[in-house]
């Protein structure tokens, strides 16, 4: 249980980066699979070469910056469909990943991380290290809250919402996207890094399926908590990606298979994004029913929000079968 | 304040599509004009405020905003100089933002825009003040996303963004025509508003005739991607509607003389 609420936490750092682009960009971005792994094998590889932990933990994501730079250049400049620039970046990254580590699987069991100071303190496991790991993720959601308040934040949220508008207002969009793209692998990435630390080992099947947990996080935490304002939308998903992790726990004790788990993911995007639209949520109260009741009744733009939604999540869901089937049982 | 010179656009050149929308088409325009363009569908008007906004680069000819040759700049660059309203009320503000964060979008036009406060307590007062200007009580709303505001309301906001910023030149693509006319007029009134306190140099297109007459200091009639008729601000003031489409129907009869003749 305890487990489940620290993974859940460290994955809240993939679940922001996902937002990024889904919720603030508009953009379904499926980088995110080959990306985590990228940020994962770096961070192993100079871990394993003898690197300080915490920069080579900053160096995992700075790879994963450049990945989603790539992204961006083949969606803005060469003018690639997004789903499948994501998924052009996704598919190579699969062989770097493997050249990065040299082997399919990366142990760090024995080697110095960021969580060895915890583990050494004894506080991993413990309420005192969820505390430590919550702080921490808590920070790095304050810099993001502040970021998309400041005017270049501003404009990539217009970005998202309406594109042809900002440019009118003289921001390059082209711009925009590839920052947000490469902020948000940026942080996946760093997730990766912190995973791969935090269980012991690298492995190259690790990123499959990955943007359905991220989407189950921000679905499921903006779902129950709503997006009103961006401190809350935020918050939302850090909360989703914890909601997630203890689903899976119970799922896992009442008996299901680890490789059950993609097909329990898939089941809950989906009733996440059914049972709202069916007015399921609005029995229950809830913040939810304050914060969107009144606009999703006023503003015809809701349901089309809706819809771009359905999309991203059958392009990944897509996306997982192409590449995730020789991949065989992924990282639970 | 605006130099357009012989420039012209052929979309799908060399196919059978093939259409040529702005035809060596001139046109000066001083600082503080306001010009209104009239013409029938695919007269080139659009096109023209395509040309001038960025969104679409013109073949040949040159164009210069200000004093500064504007060719080869893309769009969102020239917003520095360009400030525009659409003709759909949900085209000119982000709907899922704040009015004040609409607002503050607007007021960084064409500025750099870095890790600095997008909103604070003096922008929020000028917002304040702007829009008591527009005395639709949107200045207590400030912090409503857009996207619960009427088409009239957000059209008023939009006109609002592109003109207070005092952009080189403002261009209104038929921005009251997805109106109600109660809605439209006060869109109108505020455009007058808007323009006249700013001195902003405007070109507007309109289906309007008796808008087109009312509004502005120029008038201009546009045909096949041409300029065919021009009025200044002394004959405008003796133009009428009948006159304007008797002058209308006679550049058609002679358009189709022509092709007639070649046929």
């Amino acid at each position: 249980m305890i487990g489940a609420l620290e993974l859940g936490l460290i994955y809240g750092v993939m679940a922001l980066g996902v937002y990024l682009t889904f919720r603030v960009l508009n953009f379904p971005d499926l980088t995110v699979d080959g990306s985590f792994t990228t940020g994962a094998a770096t961070a192993a590889a100079l871990i394993g070469a003898g690197v300080n932990p915490v920069l080579a933990t900053l160096a995992g994501g700075g790879a994963g910056v450049i990945a989603g730079i790539i992204t961006g250049v083949l969606y803005t400049k060469g003018h690639i469909d997004g789903l499948l620039a994501g998924i052009l970046t996704m598919i190579a990254l699969w062989s770097v990943n493997l050249r990065i580590m040299g082997k399919a699987n990366f142990p760090l069991l024995r080697a110095e991380t960021v969580f060895t100071p915890l583990k050494d303190g004894g506080l991993l496991g413990t309420w005192a290290g969820i505390g430590i790991i919550l702080v921490g993720v808590i920070i790095l959601k304050l810099i993001v809250d502040w970021f998309l308040s400041t005017n270049l934040g501003l404009s990539i949220q217009a970005t998202g919402d309406n594109g042809p508008m900002i440019r009118s207002f003289g921001v390059s969009t082209d711009f925009t996207a590839i920052l947000t793209l490469a902020i948000s692998n940026g942080l996946v990435a760093l997730c990766g890094a912190l995973v791969a630390q935090y269980q012991g080992f690298a492995d190259i099947s690790m990123g499959v399926g990955l943007i359905l947990v991220g989407l189950a996080s921000v679905i499921l935490g903006q779902a129950v908590l709503g997006q009103r304002f961006i401190w809350v939308a935020t918050f939302a998903v850090l909360f989703g990606a914890v909601l997630y992790r203890l689903i899976i726990f119970f799922a896992m004790r009442a008996g299901l298979d680890p490789n059950d788990m993609k097909l329990v993911t898939a089941v809950l995007v989906i009733a996440a994004l059914l049972l709202p639209r069916w007015g399921f949520l609005k029995k229950i109260p809830s913040l939810k029913d304050r914060g969107n009741r009144a606009r999703s009744k006023d503003s015809p733009a809701e349901p089309a929000v809706a819809l771009t939604a359905g999309v991203g999540v059958v392009g990944a869901e897509e996306a997982e079968e192409s590449s995730g089937g020789a991949a065989g049982a992924g990282r639970e | 304040m605006l130099n357009i010179d012989k420039i012209s656009k052929t979309f799908f050149a060399g196919t059978v599509n093939e259409r040529r929308a702005l035809v060596d088409l001139s046109l000066h325009l001083a600082e503080g004009d306001f010009v209104t363009i009239i013409g029938s569908n695919g007269a080139g008007k659009s096109t023209l405020l395509n040309a001038i906004a960025g969104r679409y680069t013109v073949d040949t000819g040159t164009l210069e905003i200000a004093g500064r040759k504007v060719n080869k700049l893309q769009e969102y660059q020239r917003a520095k100089y360009v400030g525009r309203v659409f003709q759909d009320p949900m085209a000119g503000t982000a709907p899922n933002l704040t009015i004040e964060q609409n607002l503050a979008l607007a007021l960084r036009r064409g500025k750099r825009r870095g890790l600095g406060p997008s909103l604070g307590q003096k922008q929020r007062e000028r917002f304040r003040a702007e829009l008591e200007s527009l005395e639709l009580g949107l200045e207590n709303r400030l912090s409503a996303k857009v996207g619960l505001l009427s088409g009239g309301q957000r059209q008023a906001l939009s006109l609002l963004m592109a003109g207070f910023t005092h952009p080189s030149i403002l261009l209104l693509d038929e921005h009251t025509a997805a109106l109600d006319p109660q809605r439209a007029a006060l869109v109108t009134d505020l455009t007058e508003r808007i323009v006249a306190q700013g001195g902003l140099t405007t070109l507007m297109v309109t289906h309007n005739m008796e808008q087109a007459l009312r509004l502005g200091n120029r008038l201009i009639m546009m045909h096949e991607g041409r300029i065919v008729f021009q009025a200044t601000a002394e004959e405008k003031k003796d133009l009428t509607v009948p006159l304007l489409l008797e002058e209308f129907s006679k550049i058609k009869g002679a358009s189709f003389d022509d092709r007639a003749l070649l046929a």
